[in-house]
């Protein structure tokens, strides 16, 4: 389960559990690193914890009130659950994309630029900017760069779930947090994310639940297979995908059950 | 009876007894307004009562209770918005909140007299306000209170969470996501609200009665530690304390008063209907 000896980890979780007020466990005992620079893909059959465990990554988690959670996870070696760590600042650096595309009510430009306000970006070339080159890199700058002021909500899906993408991006973050992006998308439209997640990499570390085992095969570079909660198997995309050491990870990935 | 049969009947049904809700609500606002329209002018709007309230206008009475409405306003505004904030976004569920609620609850349920005896120890007496519109619109502002709060929650609660998730995610802190994502879209509910209160309130002569209301008082306030005339209680005055009153003017100053709530209540159904309309979810 350990990666390259010489890359430090982005992100490292020890130990992790979760439980839910209504005593679900949605995460146990989960150990596992991720590297700066690389997609790494969750996967795993429904209700495996993929969702919790991305929500944790960037206490979105908080929002579940009582619910329990051990272990730990640090991110560029601070513990993200210390004191002295800011959400918001955590969740700027870690920026999250739903599985549903969820614009706020606005216009395009005032959703890619709500993120900045808050953070207290005033300057209006600033904000410019980063918009302009977030469309880009989420590839719907052509497709929108006439209609900023229009609402956000007369946009197709595709270019709602890029839009979102796009309001992540425009945070410029380190981590990217993307629940099944590609879920409502067609097969044109997916081709255009995973393209344009493979080469945000670079910039980005890209961790993502994929919409499918093919997908993820597809895109990762380092995959962890989840189910029931645990951690059964992680490694290279490779390797998880080609070469599975557990039985069960193998049964899901040829598509035996799940 | 075959099933269109049963249809049918029972929309005929359905139908009449609708049609016995409005008719007498129908009923009493023509028979007001047939009654009272007669005496309506401008004298009768903007001028003071005369020779013992038996001649001339109503003015201070209309007045103070527009006085009074924007004194309720103030007072129950700030409250009510701030309650609904904290019940609907901070507190959760749990044994205070469900404390807190069920006395808002019972809040609701208080005859207005009690509200008016209330208003007069607290207010009054206590804070020694005297009989102003001070005591008046603080005592109003309570009682329209659980309604306005009642509202403003189900409005914030009414915004889809994801909003909040979304806003949250992007860094916001949990005030500035209700300061931008959640109050904008229930201002209008909350508004809507808080007019349907002030329209309970405008209409009300109990809490008034010993906080505020003038029996005869032909001048008008002059700050708000005054006393001053109030519709209702004026219509209340020369309807059973005034011997020889022209039935005409008691009429006239019931429409009057029937317009102001009427036109209150239009005013929040208007403006929610436009609400939903702009709405993008
Ligand atoms: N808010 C919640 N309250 C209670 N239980 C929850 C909550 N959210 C998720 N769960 C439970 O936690 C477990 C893990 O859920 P999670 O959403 O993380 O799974 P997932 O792998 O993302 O599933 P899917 O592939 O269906 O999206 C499930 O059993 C789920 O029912
Ligand atoms: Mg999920």
């Amino acid at each position: 389960m350990h990666m390259d000896p010489n890359v430090s980890p982005i992100i490292a979780i020890e130990h992790l559990s979760f439980t839910f007020p209504d005593n679900t466990v949605a995460l146990k005992d989960v150990t596992v690193d991720i590297a700066p620079n690389q997609v790494f893909v969750v996967f795993g059959p429904s209700r495996s914890g993929k969702s919790t465990l991305l929500r944790v990554l960037n206490r979105l988690s908080d929002l579940s009130e009582g619910a329990q959670r051990q272990g730990r996870v640090f991110f560029n070696g601070r513990d993200i659950f210390s004191p002295a760590v800011d959400v918001t600042e955590l969740r700027r650096r870690l920026s999250m994309v739903f599985a549903i595309p969820t614009p706020l009510p606005g216009s395009i430009f005032d959703n890619l630029a709500y993120g900045l306000r808050m953070a207290g970006i005033r300057d209006a070339q600033t904000i410019e900017r980063r918009i302009t080159r977030a469309l880009e890199q989420a590839a719907l700058w052509d497709e929108v760069k006439d209609r900023l002021q229009s609402s956000a909500f007369a946009l197709s899906g595709g270019q709602k779930q890029r839009l979102c993408l796009a309001r992540s991006l425009a945070m410029e973050p380190d981590v990217i947090l993307l629940d099944n992006p590609t879920s409502g998308l067609d097969p044109l439209s997916t081709a255009t994310v995973e393209d344009s997640l493979i080469e945000l990499k670079s910039r980005y570390t890209i961790i993502m639940v994929p919409h499918s085992v093919q997908q993820a095969a597809r895109v990762a570079d380092r995959a962890a297979f989840l189910m029931g909660g645990e951690l059964i198997e992680a490694g290279t995309g490779r390797q998880m995908f080609a070469n599975p050491k557990d039985r069960r990870t193998e049964d899901y990935v040829v598509g035996r059950f799940g | 009876m075959t099933r269109q049969q049963t249809n049918r009947l029972a929309k005929i049904a359905i139908s009449l007894v609708a049609a016995l809700v409005v008719l007498p609500t129908v009923f009493v606002i023509l028979y007001v307004v047939y009654n009272g329209i007669g005496v309506i002018s401008w004298e009768f709007l903007f001028t003071a009562p005369r020779s013992g309230m038996r001649e001339g206008g109503i003015w201070p009475a209309l007045l103070g209770t527009v006085f009074l409405t924007f004194g309720t306003a103030i007072a129950a505004f700030p409250l009510a918005i701030a309650t609904a904030i904290y019940l609907a976004e901070y507190a959760g569920d749990n044994r205070l909140t469900r404390w807190v609620r069920l006395a808002i609850v019972n809040l609701a349920g208080i005859p207005s007299i009690v509200y008016g005896l209330f208003g007069l120890g607290a207010f009054v007496l206590f804070l020694n306000l005297g009989t102003s519109i001070v005591a008046g619109s603080l005592t109003l502002g309570l009682m329209t209170l659980p309604v306005v709060i009642s509202t403003a929650e189900e409005a914030l609660l009414a915004v889809p969470q994801e909003f909040r998730t979304v806003s949250l995610s992007l860094g916001a802190t949990r005030w500035q996501t209700i300061r931008h994502q959640v109050l904008p879209h229930a201002l209008p509910g909350i508004i809507t609200g808080i007019i349907l209160g002030l329209g309970r309130a405008a209409g009300e002569t109990a809490p008034i009665l010993f906080t505020v209301a003038a029996f005869y008082l032909p001048e008008l306030p002059r700050s708000i530690f005054d006393q001053t005339m109030a519709l209702p209680y004026h219509l209340y005055v020369i309807s059973t304390q005034v011997p020889g009153m022209p039935l005409s003017l008691q009429y006239g100053t019931a429409l009057v008063l029937l317009l102001v709530v009427l036109s209150l209540t239009l005013v929040a159904t208007v403006l929610r209907t436009r609400m939903r309309r702009r709405r993008q979810w």
